[in-house]
């Protein structure tokens, strides 16, 4: 499984970073994107603050620029996309390199990429520097309602299991000749997919019965953070 | 004789789908007892499991839990009575760490502070998983978390224990300590298995269930020596396998 004994993003360590509550990180977080995407983006100034200001906070983290860098792959089609933009969009043209490109356009690119970019990192960095309980704990602290914290943490505890049953099924579906990269193949993939769901389904019904059986009435019983338990 | 822990009289379920899982299903099992139900896939073994802790109810008949009925007005009670360890522990392990999914059951009953963390630590030792307290349920292995499933329900003192095929996907050594675990406790032990010696080697009565009826019920090792009625209810036993001079064997 993933690095240390955290989830996929996480990035075990004892940082400033690391200790900083986790209800204020989150609410950090959720001030700080918002301002980002409120800036005009004709202020280049801003954003190079707020970038230096997070990249301030990415190396009091310790947490290494590499692994953070091999995360921000998930920000790759918006690149693709904000690189199209001034290809496509309309309005007075200029020319970049020898091509004619969209004035507009090109400011909207410039946009999307510094917006998406200081906002995908600045999400890593709270996901690297945060386990996964304090999050959840976090947004309790902050009164996100307890049903969402509760799916929140359902999703958490089984994404593995349904990733884990979603690659034996692709084994399985390997193993009998079939190959799920080919397009050919792609019905089945899709009909492989509906069972994965209807299996997550039932599973979910499962736990549902054994949360019943252990006296579930509908709340999370209130159970004592880990600080304030001694350890045996 | 005294009041049976479980009390099971001409139980009946229809599926919604009409399909009659039980059709009449008696069943006395009394304190101290640990009892194997057996019979072959499909019988309706987990449809009775269900109803001994009121999660599916009877479309006929009655469950009674040392003499509390299982129904509406008590079912918090009839839960903390009978604890049930299902057959997969990722059904049973749901919360973020092994700590507070042992701690979910008693909390639920209204265990705080102290008296909730002497139950946890106490049933975690009963597992000997005191040192995974902290660890997340889906990073241990299979045999481990199987352990954590019955600590969860050792965590509510149950009453009975049933236990819905606790050995099926554990390794020899991993099945044995279980088995060792399952010994030392001081509960009524119900156990749905298709491993016979296991059931011989932990139950000495067993109980056949066979289209949603008890077909069945004596000495487990008069059942396994009795090849003929074994052949009627689809049991085999594992190559080589003699029940008799197995019991002889038996560490005490
Ligand atoms: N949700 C359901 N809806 C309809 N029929 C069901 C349902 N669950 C089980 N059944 C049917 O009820 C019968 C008894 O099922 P049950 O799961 O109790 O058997 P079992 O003895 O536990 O079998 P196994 O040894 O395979 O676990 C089976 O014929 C099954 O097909
Ligand atoms: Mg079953």
């Amino acid at each position: 499984m993933g690095a240390g004994h955290g989830h996929r993003l996480h990035y075990h360590g004892h940082s400033p970073v690391h200790r900083a509550p986790a209800h204020l990180k989150i609410a950090t977080l959720l001030a700080f994107v918002l301002l980002v995407v409120a800036t005009p983006h004709a202020w280049v100034w801003a954003f190079a603050a707020y970038a230096a200001l997070l990249l301030g906070v990415v190396a009091l983290s310790r947490v290494p620029a590499a692994y953070l860098a091999k995360r921000m792959v998930v920000e790759v089609p918006f690149v693709v996309f904000a690189v199209l933009v001034p290809f496509v969009s309309h309005g007075p043209r200029t020319e970049v390199l020898g091509l004619s490109v969209s004035e507009p356009g090109l400011w909207a690119a410039w946009g999307l990429l510094a917006k998406g970019t200081i906002g995908v990192l600045a999400s890593l960095t709270v996901a690297a520097t945060t386990e996964p309980q304090q999050l959840l704990a976090g947004l309790r602290r902050l009164r996100l309602p307890d049903q969402l914290v509760q799916i929140a943490g359902f999703m958490l505890r089984y994404l593995d299991v349904v990733t884990e049953e979603l690659g034996r099924m692709m084994v399985a579906m390997r193993s009998r000749g079939c190959d799920p990269r080919s397009p050919r193949h792609w019905p089945a993939v899709g009909r492989t997919l509906g069972a994965l769901f209807v299996r997550s389904y039932e599973r979910g019904e499962r736990v549902h019965l054994a949360m019943l059986s252990r006296g579930y009435d509908g709340r999370m019983p209130d159970l004592p953070a880990p600080a304030h338990r001694e350890h045996a | 004789m005294s009041e049976p822990v479980l009390d099971v009289r001409r139980l009946a379920h229809a599926y919604p789908d009409g399909h009659e899982a039980l059709r009449g299903v008696d069943l006395h099992v009394h304190r101290g007892e640990r009892v194997a139900l057996l019979g072959p896939n499909g019988a309706g073994k987990t449809t009775l499991v269900l109803h001994l802790n009121g999660i599916l109810t009877p479309t006929a008949g009655s469950v009674s839990v040392s003499g509390l009925p299982v129904g509406a007005p008590h079912l918090q009670e009839v839960r903390r009575r009978v604890g049930v360890v299902f057959q997969d522990p990722d059904d049973q392990l749901f919360m973020g760490s092994v700590h507070d999914d042992v701690a979910f059951g008693p909390a639920n009953l209204g265990l705080r502070g102290e008296a909730l963390r002497a139950r946890v630590r106490r049933a975690l030792e009963q597992v000997g998983m005191q040192d995974y307290a902290d660890r997340p349920p889906h990073h241990l292995s299979y045999g481990q978390r199987r352990r954590v499933a019955v600590a969860t329900v050792l965590a509510m003192e149950p009453e009975v224990l049933v236990l819905d095929e606790p050995s099926s996907n554990l390794d020899p050594a991993s099945r044995r300590e279980l088995a060792d675990i399952l010994r030392s406790l001081d509960v009524t032990v119900l156990m749905v298995t298709h491993d016979l010696p296991y059931a011989l080697e932990l139950c000495p009565r067993a109980v056949v269930l066979h289209d949603g009826v008890i077909a069945a019920d004596g000495a487990t090792v008069d059942l396994l020596g009795d090849p003929e009625q074994m052949a009627r209810h689809r049991l085999e036993l594992p190559f080589g396998f003699d029940p008799r001079a197995a019991l002889g064997h038996r560490p005490a």
